[in-house]
């Protein structure tokens, strides 16, 4: 009964943790799990995965979900 | 198709002479191939960059350039298409992205290749860190 968590690039050095594995008890949305995890508001461009998907953090999520957090993508100017 | 994502250096025209010599099928299916090769300048927003370490999500990464190169396959008529992307440290004039597509004629092939790379950009999980002469920092804007 658990979520498995991932922070990525200059997230991950800010909240000083790679990974964190949750109890799911409580946990209903991307949200939750981010309120779990880290003792600062949701930074406003930090963007959610679920499952290597693309999520919304209000987006629910299940026991045994892998879900990540991590900075804007860069893939370099035109 | 192939996608790879690799940790060291590589050589992308070599990399497209192995992969015809390796997939002997495609001779005479394509009549145009289209190439695009990044690489890793030494400057950026104005400082010298000595190197760049990319991160990844590797499975996430994996996923999404599957996807992509799977979208662009089914709306150009495409042979076959490469994708070879480094991950880790990497120094200046050492390539980053190699992208190949093969098709019958130029149209699909540019159309593929210009696709693949644009989605990749803003798509694929990667995040950059340079290391210029006043030390480390991420690459969260580009300009």
């Amino acid at each position: 009964m658990s979520i498995t968590v991932r922070f990525f690039a200059s997230l991950r050095e800010r909240l000083g943790k790679e990974q964190d594995i949750i109890d799911c008890k409580g946990i209903v949305t991307v949200a939750d799990v981010w309120q779990a995890c880290a003792r600062i508001p949701v930074p406003d461009n930090v963007l959610a995965a679920v499952n290597m998907e693309y999520a919304r953090i209000d987006q629910p999520v299940q026991d045994g979900d892998e879900v990540a957090f991590f900075p804007p993508v860069t893939g370099g100017a035109r | 198709m192939n996608i790879r994502l690799a940790a060291d250096a590589f050589d992308p025209w070599q990399e497209i002479v192995r992969y015809q010599t390796e997939h002997p099928a495609l001779a005479g299916k394509f009549g145009a191939t289209a190439v695009f090769v990044g690489t890793l300048r030494d400057f950026n927003q104005g400082e010298a960059v000595q190197a760049m370490t990319l991160e990844h999500y590797a499975p996430m990464t994996q996923k999404h350039l599957e996807r992509l190169t799977g979208e662009a396959a089914s709306r150009w008529p495409i042979a076959d298409m490469l994708v070879i992307h480094r991950y880790g440290e990497l120094r200046p004039n050492e390539p980053i992205v190699l992208v190949v597509c093969w098709a019958a004629h130029r149209d699909s092939a540019f159309a593929a290749c210009r696709y693949v790379i644009d989605e990749l950009k803003t798509r694929a999980p990667f995040w950059k860190q340079e290391l210029t002469g006043k030390g480390r920092r991420w690459v969260e804007q580009e300009k």
